[in-house]
C-alpha cells in the first residue's frame, strides 16, 4: 500500500536547522553558468538525423490525401512518416486525442497541426523534402473564439463530442463539458448584501514563453527498444503516453530528461517526441527534432483564453455574502484544459458559504492548450479581485482590510470538499498591510493596486532513492524535473535529515528505467513531494544505519538513535559507545552487509495551500495608454523557505510573467485562423528594461504535514498578478480594465471613451 | 536553399557586376539582421548573397563638407560611438539606438534599414528629417538621391537591378537647429515602431522657426515627408499653438493599417502626440546648441 | 550536395576549422560543426539573445551572423569565460545571488554582461537593464540577474 504522507512528519517549529533555510549554490549551477549543462538540443549522437515536421497551413480542413513519394526519393532522406505510421485509436478517447494532436488523422484542427514528417542527413535536405510532400486538403470553416464556438451553427470540430454535464446532450457540440459547482444558497446571500457588483471579463489566449524550444532525440533499435532524450516536465507521463499511442511496452521505452529551459506547464505534454520516435523506428538511426520558435508558438500547448461573468455581494460592514460566476474556457482542439481548477480556486481564500459557478470547456481551432502555472485560474482571478476591489471602494473599506475581514482560516471547508489545515492567508495579508511598499506615499500621478491569490498546491505520485556511498557521501535519484532549483532544495532536506553538509549530497534527474512512476513536475508539487519522498528515503536509510550500528555494538536495534549525523546509544544504559558517523558505518559494513539506501514511493498528500498578496504602483501615459510598472511587491506564504533565494526567485519570476500577461501578451489571429505573431518580436514578453526590481516578502506559516513545513510556491506568484496591475491602473486612470491584455491601444480607447462620456 | 551562393567582393565594381549579372534572386548582405531572418523564416530564397562588408567605402564614417558621409554598411554601434556625429545629428543617432537590441546594433546598418524598406524602419524618418542624401552605384554609374525617394512600398525600393547604396551624406548642421527622433512601442525596447517621428528644425536669432522637416514612419506604406506638418512650424515660435497644428497635420497625413502592432485609429492619434513630443525635444536641442 | 565553404576561425583563443553551407549561421556552426553547444538557440531570428557571442570585440546574436562570415574572426563564447578552475566574477556572482533558474538564457546573458562591463565598469541599474534588453529571461523576472551583474561589477572594480 502506497503511503500518502509520512506518518509523523516530524515537523518541529523549534528545531534548529543547519542546512534548510540557507542559500547554498545550487548543484546544477556551475554547469549552467559555463554552458556545459545539456538541454534538449544539446545531445549529439553518431549517425543522428535531423527531423522536420510538415504542418497544416489551415485552421480547419479534411485531409484528403498525402503523397510522400517525391520526398522519399530525395537523396539524404532516410525516413518519412504520416498518419499511416501511427496506430489507429478511435477518436474521443484520451489516446485518440493524443495521437491526433501528435499527427493529424482525419482532419487538421489548427494552423500548425502536424501532417507529415521527414528525417534526413541535414536540415537543408529535410526542409527541401517537406516541400516535396503533397497534401490535399478540403478546407472547412473554422472558429477560434470559444464563445463563437458555442453558438449553434459554429463549425464543429469533433462529431463525437456530446457535452458532458448537460442533460440529453445528443448533438455534436464544441462544448466538451458544462461543470456546475456550488455550495450554500447564493440567492439568500445576494438578498443579504447591501452592495452587489457584477462584471464581465475576457482574457486573450497567450503562451508560456519558455525560452527553450522543445527538442528531443529518439533512438530506436532493431529489437524494438526506444531511447528518448527530451525536455519534459514528466518523463514517466511521456513514456506511458508513448506506450499507449504507439502500442509499445512501457519497459521498452527509456525516457531520459534533459535539463529544461523553462516549462511552466507547457512541457507537460509531448509535441515532436512521438514523431521523432516513429521516424527513428523507420530510419533505424537517432532522429533529433528541435522545434523552431514559430512552431513553438503555433503548435505546442499555449494558454487558454477565457470569458467570465462574476458577481459578488457584500454587506456595508464588509462581509462578503455571495459569489457567482459563469466562465468559458478555450481548450484548443482537444479537451484537457484542466478548467475545473477555476471554479475550485477562484474564490477559495475567502470565508464564503454561498457560491455558485457554471463553467464551460469549449474546443476551437487552436492547438490544445496547456497550463501556464496555475491552469485556468489567473484568468478568472483577474476578474474576482477586480470585483472585490470595487466592493471595497463602494463600502469605503481599505482593500486589504476587506480581504482580511473575509479571509479563510483553518477549518474552512472549501467548495471542492477539502478542509483547510493551518494556512497563512491572514498572516500574508497582515504582512502586506505592514510592509514598506504598502505604507509608502504614492508618488503623484501613479495608481496603487492590490490583489490576492490562492493555489491548492499538489502532491501526487512520486518516487525517489537515496544511496549512501562507502565514504558516507550521498547520491539521490530524483524523478521530478528540476525546473528552477528544486534539486538543491531536495538535497538540502536530505543533508538536514542526515546531519551532513549539503556538499556531500548530489542528485541526478533519473530516467524512467531508474524509478517508479512520477507524476509531472507541476502543481507546485516538486520540492514538496519529492522532498517528502527523499526525507522518507533518508529516514529509511537511517533505520538501516542504526541497525548496522547496533550490529557493530552488539546491542538491540531499539537501543540506537540517530542524531546530528551520528548513530548513538539511545541512553547511557545501553553502554558506552563512541558515536558512529555515516562514513564510519558505511566503511565498516558495506562490504559485508551490502549497500545502505532508502527508497520511497508515495502518492503524496498533505500539500499546504499557498496564498499571496501583490502590490503594484503604476503610471499610465494618458496620451498613449502605455503603462509603466513603477514598483511591485509579492507577499506570499512559503510555509518554510528551504532555500530563500530560490523562493524569492519564484515570486519574482511569476510576477514578471504576470506583468507580461497583463500588459502585452496575446495571440493575434487573422481572418484565416492563422497565428500572426509567432515570434518573440510580436509576442511581446517583458524585457529587462520593462520592469523594476521586484520586492518580495516570504511569510512562513508552516504546513505541519511536511517535515520542514514547506508549501509549494511555483504557482501562486502568477495568480493575482494581472488583477493587481489592473486594479492599480484602475486607480491611476479611474477606469478598471476588464480585458487582457491591457495594451496601449486598449487603454487609450478606454480613457478616450471615458473622457467622451464625461464631456471631454 | 541548395542553390545559394555567397560572395564577398572587395570592391564596389565587383559587387555591382555580381548583382547585375545575377540570373536568379540576389540580395546585398550588410549587417544581415533582416536578410538572415528572412532567409531563416523562408520569406526570401535568394540564390546569391553579395556581402559588401569587405568594401572600404561602405564601412567608413568621414567628415565631408561640414557634415558626415556614413558608409551604408557601418554597424549601428559605430554610429552610436561616433562623438562628432552624436553631437551634430543626435536625432539620427537616437533612431539608430532604437533599432533592435545591442546585439542587433552590433551588425545592423542604416543602408540595410533603408533597403529592407519596412514602413516602420526607425532610422528612415530621422534621415529624411535631416535631409540625408544617398549615394548609389550601379551598372550605369553613380547617382545621388534624397533618402525619401528610396522606399516605394513595403519591402520595395526604387533601386534598379545591380544598384547598391554606398553611403549617406548628412549635411552640415545649420546654426540654431536641432533634430530628434521618437517612436511609440508597447515595450521599452525590442519592438517594431507603431509610430515613428523624425523632426529637424532651424530657428532664427529671434526664436522663429525658419526651416523644418517632419517625417513619419509606420503610418503609411513608406516613411512620409510631411510638408504640411513642417509648414505648421515654419514662421512660428514653435509654441503650444504651433505644436497643436503640427499634431493635427501629422495625424492627417497618416494612412496606416490595422495590424498586430497597432490599430489605424491608434496610430493616427499617437502620431499627433509623438509629433508634439519630438518637436519639443528638437527645440530643446536647438536651445542647447 | 551544395558546395560547402571551408572556414578557419578562432574561438576562445583556439583555432577551429569547419565546413558550412552558405545559409548556415554562426550559431549553427558553433553548435553543430564546432561542437560548442554552450551557446543556445531560443528563436533563430535575433529576438531573444540566447545565442549572444562576441565577434571581434562586438556583442552580436550568432544567429544573425552567417557561418561563412566567421573566417578569420576572433569569437568569444560562454565556454571561454572561465579561466581553468576560476570562474569569471560574473559567473560566480550569478551562482551566489541566484541570478539563474532554468539556465537557458544564462550563457547569452553572461556574455552580454561581460561585454557591458568591459565597456562600462560602473553601470547604473537602468544602463544594465537597457544593455540586457536584447536578452529575454522568462524565469527570473530579471531582478536577480541585475543584482548579480551589479555585484560582479563592484567586485571587478575592487570597490
Amino acid at each position: 500500500m502506497t503511503a500518502t504522507i509520512l506518518e509523523k512528519s516530524g515537523f518541529n517549529a523549534d528545531k534548529k536547522l543547519k542546512v534548510v533555510g540557507t542559500n547554498p549554490i545550487k548543484h546544477d549551477g556551475v554547469d549552467k553558468v559555463t554552458g556545459r549543462a545539456k538541454f534538449g538540443a544539446d545531445l549529439f549522437l553518431p549517425g543522428m538525423l535531423v527531423g522536420k515536421i510538415l504542418r497544416s497551413p489551415h485552421a480547419h480542413a479534411k485531409i484528403l490525401s498525402i503523397d510522400t513519394s517525391a520526398a522519399e526519393k530525395l537523396p539524404g532522406v532516410k525516413a518519412v512518416a504520416t498518419r499511416a505510421d501511427f496506430p489507429e485509436i478511435k477518436p474521443g478517447s484520451i489516446g485518440g486525442d493524443m495521437t491526433r494532436n501528435a499527427m493529424a488523422r482525419e482532419k487538421v484542427l489548427y494552423d500548425g497541426h502536424p501532417v507529415a514528417a521527414v528525417a534526413a542527413t541535414s536540415e537543408a535536405i529535410a526542409k527541401a523534402a517537406l516541400k516535396l510532400i503533397r497534401v490535399e486538403y478540403e478546407v472547412l470553416p473554422h472558429v477560434i473564439d470559444p464563445v463563437e464556438a458555442m453558438k449553434p451553427g459554429a463549425p464543429i470540430l469533433h462529431e463525437h463530442v456530446r457535452t458532458k454535464g448537460i442533460k440529453d446532450a445528443d448533438k455534436p457540440s464544441n462544448v466538451i463539458e458544462r461543470l456546475d459547482l456550488a455550495m450554500g444558497d447564493v440567492e439568500k446571500g445576494f438578498a443579504d448584501a447591501d452592495v452587489i457588483v457584477e462584471r464581465e471579463y475576457d482574457t486573450k489566449p497567450m503562451h508560456q514563453g519558455y525560452i527553450e524550444p522543445q527538442s528531443c532525440v529518439a533512438t530506436a533499435t532493431e529489437d524494438g527498444q526506444i531511447e528518448l532524450w527530451c525536455c519534459t516536465q514528466g518523463p514517466w507521463v511521456f513514456r506511458d503516453r508513448l506506450s499507449d499511442i504507439l502500442k509499445i511496452d512501457a519497459a521498452k521505452i527509456r525516457v531520459q530528461q534533459s535539463e529544461m529551459g523553462g516549462g511552466f506547464g507547457g512541457k507537460t505534454g509531448f509535441y515532436g517526441e512521438p514523431v521523432a520516435v516513429q521516424l527513428s523506428r523507420k530510419a533505424k538511426r537517432p532522429v533529433k527534432i528541435t522545434l523552431t520558435r514559430n512552431e513553438v508558438f503555433r503548435a505546442t500547448g499555449p494558454v487558454s483564453g477565457t470569458k467570465s461573468r462574476i458577481k459578488m455581494g457584500v454587506t456595508k460592514d464588509g462581509v462578503i455574502t455571495a459569489a457567482e460566476a459563469e466562465l468559458v474556457f478555450q481548450t484548443g482542439a482537444f479537451t484537457g484544459s484542466m478548467f475545473s481548477n477555476a471554479p475550485q480556486a477562484m474564490f477559495t481564500r475567502y470565508n464564503l458559504k454561498n457560491i455558485k459557478t457554471i463553467s464551460y470547456e469549449v474546443v476551437s481551432n487552436r492547438p490544445k492548450v496547456n497550463s501556464f502555472r496555475a491552469p485556468c485560474v489567473p484568468q478568472v482571478v483577474f476578474g474576482v479581485e477586480g470585483v472585490i476591489d470595487e466592493l471595497a471602494r463602494k463600502i469605503g473599506m481599505d482593500p486589504i482590510d476587506l480581504r482580511l475581514k473575509n479571509a479563510a482560516t483553518e477549518g474552512y471547508k472549501t467548495i471542492y470538499g477539502d478542509v483547510f489545515g493551518p494556512i497563512g492567508f491572514v498572516e500574508t495579508l497582515q504582512a502586506a498591510k505592514k510592509c514598506e511598499h504598502y505604507n509608502s506615499p504614492l508618488p503623484p500621478g501613479q495608481g496603487r493596486g492590490v490583489a490576492a491569490g490562492f493555489w491548492f498546491n499538489k502532491g501526487g505520485e512520486t518516487t525517489g532513492t537515496l544511496n549512501i556511498a562507502v565514504d558516507g557521501s550521498v547520491t539521490l535519484i530524483l524523478g521530478t524535473t528540476d525546473v528552477a532549483g528544486s534539486r538543491i532544495s531536495i538535497s538540502m532536506m536530505a543533508a538536514e535529515e542526515l546531519g551532513i553538509p549539503v556538499d556531500k549530497v548530489r542528485a541526478i534527474m533519473a530516467d524512467t528505467h531508474s524509478l517508479g512512476f512520477n507524476r509531472v513536475t507541476a502543481g507546485s508539487r516538486t520540492t514538496f513531494s519529492t522532498g517528502m519522498v527523499i526525507v522518507d528515503s533518508a529516514r529509511k536509510a537511517i533505520t538501516e544505519l542504526c541497525k548496522r550500528a547496533a550490529g557493530i555494538w552488539g546491542v538491540p536495534e531499539e537501543a540506537v538513535t540517530f542524531e546530528d549525523g551520528h548513530c548513538r546509544p539511545a541512553s547511557s544504559n545501553v553502554g558506552t559507545f563512541e558515536p558512529l558517523s555515516i562514513a564510519q558505518i558505511a566503511a565498516k559494513t558495506m562490504m559485508t552487509h551490502g549497500a545502505i539506501a532508502g527508497h520511497s514511493e508515495m502518492n503524496v498528500t498533505g500539500a499546504g495551500p499557498g496564498f499571496g498578496l501583490h502590490i503594484a504602483d503604476v503610471e499610465v501615459d494618458k496620451e498613449t495608454g502605455r503603462v509603466d510598472i513603477k514598483r511591485y511587491t509579492v507577499v506570499e506564504d512559503a510555509g518554510k523557505a528551504i532555500h530563500p533565494l530560490q523562493v524569492e526567485g519564484q515570486f519574482q519570476g511569476g510576477a514578471v510573467q504576470g506583468i507580461g500577461w497583463a500588459l502585452n501578451e496575446e495571440y493575434f489571429y487573422g481572418e484565416d485562423g492563422r497565428l500572426q505573431n509567432a515570434s518573440f518580436l510580436d509576442y511581446r514578453m517583458p524585457v529587462a528594461s520593462d520592469v523594476p526590481m521586484i520586492g518580495t516578502e516570504i511569510v512562513e506559516v508552516p504546513n505541519p504535514k511536511h517535515p520542514y513545513g514547506l508549501r509549494g510556491v511555483g504557482e501562486v506568484p502568477v495568480v493575482p498578478t494581472m488583477a493587481t496591475i489592473a486594479n492599480a491602473i484602475g486607480h491611476a486612470i479611474g477606469i478598471r480594465p476588464n480585458s487582457l491584455p491591457m495594451s496601449p491601444p486598449r487603454l487609450l480607447k478606454l480613457m478616450d471613451e471615458a473622457r467622451a462620456r464625461n464631456g471631454g | 536553399m541548395a542553390d545559394l551562393k555567397y560572395e564577398a567582393p572587395n570592391s564596389l565594381q565587383a559587387a555591382v557586376a555580381l548583382l547585375a549579372g545575377a540570373s536568379g534572386p540576389a540580395r546585398v548582405l550588410a549587417g544581415g539582421t533582416d536578410v538572415i531572418v528572412q532567409m531563416e523564416t523562408d520569406l526570401i530564397e535568394p540564390q546569391l548573397l553579395v556581402d559588401i562588408k569587405k568594401i572600404p567605402e561602405v564601412r567608413q564614417i568621414t567628415a565631408e563638407e561640414g557634415g558626415f558621409r556614413i558608409g551604408a554598411a557601418v554597424p549601428g554601434m559605430e554610429i552610436m560611438k561616433h562623438a562628432a556625429l552624436c553631437k551634430a545629428w543626435p536625432g539620427v543617432v537616437d533612431s539608430v539606438k532604437l533599432i533592435g537590441s545591442i546585439q542587433v546594433r552590433g551588425r545592423a546598418s542604416i543602408g540595410g534599414n533603408l533597403c529592407n524598406a519596412s514602413p516602420a524602419a526607425d532610422s528612415v524618418p530621422a534621415l529624411i528629417a535631416a535631409g540625408a542624401i544617398a549615394r548609389i552605384i550601379g551598372p550605369n554609374g553613380i547617382r545621388e538621391v534624397p533618402v525619401e525617394e528610396i522606399p516605394i512600398g513595403p519591402g520595395k525600393t526604387s533601386l534598379a537591378k545591380g544598384e547598391i547604396i554606398v553611403s549617406f551624406l548628412l549635411p552640415a548642421r545649420p546654426a540654431h537647429s536641432g533634430d530628434a527622433y521618437q517612436r511609440f512601442t508597447p515595450r521599452t525596447e525590442m519592438d517594431i515602431a507603431v509610430v515613428g517621428v523624425g523632426i529637424s528644425l532651424t530657428l532664427d536669432g529671434g526664436g522663429t522657426c525658419t526651416a523644418a522637416r517632419v517625417a513619419l514612419g509606420a503610418v503609411a506604406p513608406t516613411a512620409l515627408l510631411v510638408k504640411e506638418a513642417a509648414d505648421a512650424l515654419i514662421g512660428t515660435p514653435v509654441d503650444d499653438a504651433a505644436l497643436e497644428q503640427l499634431a493635427k497635420a501629422a495625424s492627417a497625413a497618416c494612412r496606416p493599417i490595422d495590424d498586430k502592432r497597432g490599430t489605424k485609429e491608434y496610430r493616427v492619434k499617437v502620431a499627433g502626440v509623438l509629433a508634439k513630443r519630438t518637436a519639443q525635444q528638437a527645440l530643446e536641442r536647438v536651445r542647447q546648441n | 550536395m551544395t558546395k560547402r565553404h571551408h572556414i578557419t576561425t578562432t574561438v576562445n583563443g583556439d583555432e577551429y576549422e569547419f565546413l558550412c553551407e552558405p545559409q548556415q549561421t554562426l550559431l549553427d556552426a558553433l553548435r553543430d560543426e564546432m561542437m560548442l553547444s554552450g551557446t543556445k538557440e531560443g528563436c533563430a531570428t535575433g529576438d531573444c539573445g540566447a545565442c549572444t557571442v562576441i565577434v571581434d570585440g562586438t556583442m552580436v546574436c550568432s544567429c544573425l551572423v552567417l557561418a561563412v562570415e566567421a573566417g578569420g574572426a576572433k569569437i568569444e563564447t560562454i565556454e571561454g569565460m572561465a579561466q581553468g578552475d576560476k570562474l569569471h566574477p560574473l559567473q560566480q556572482n550569478f551562482l551566489e545571488l541566484n541570478g539563474l533558474q532554468c539556465g537557458i538564457c544564462t550563457p547569452g546573458i553572461l556574455i552580454a554582461a561581460k561585454a557591458l562591463l568591459e565597456r562600462n565598469p560602473d553601470p547604473s541599474e537602468t544602463e544594465i537593464r537597457y544593455w540586457l534588453a536584447g536578452n529575454l529571461c522568462r524565469c527570473t523576472g530579471y531582478d536577480k540577474i541585475i543584482r548579480s551583474v551589479q555585484a560582479a561589477a563592484k567586485e571587478m572594480r575592487g570597490d
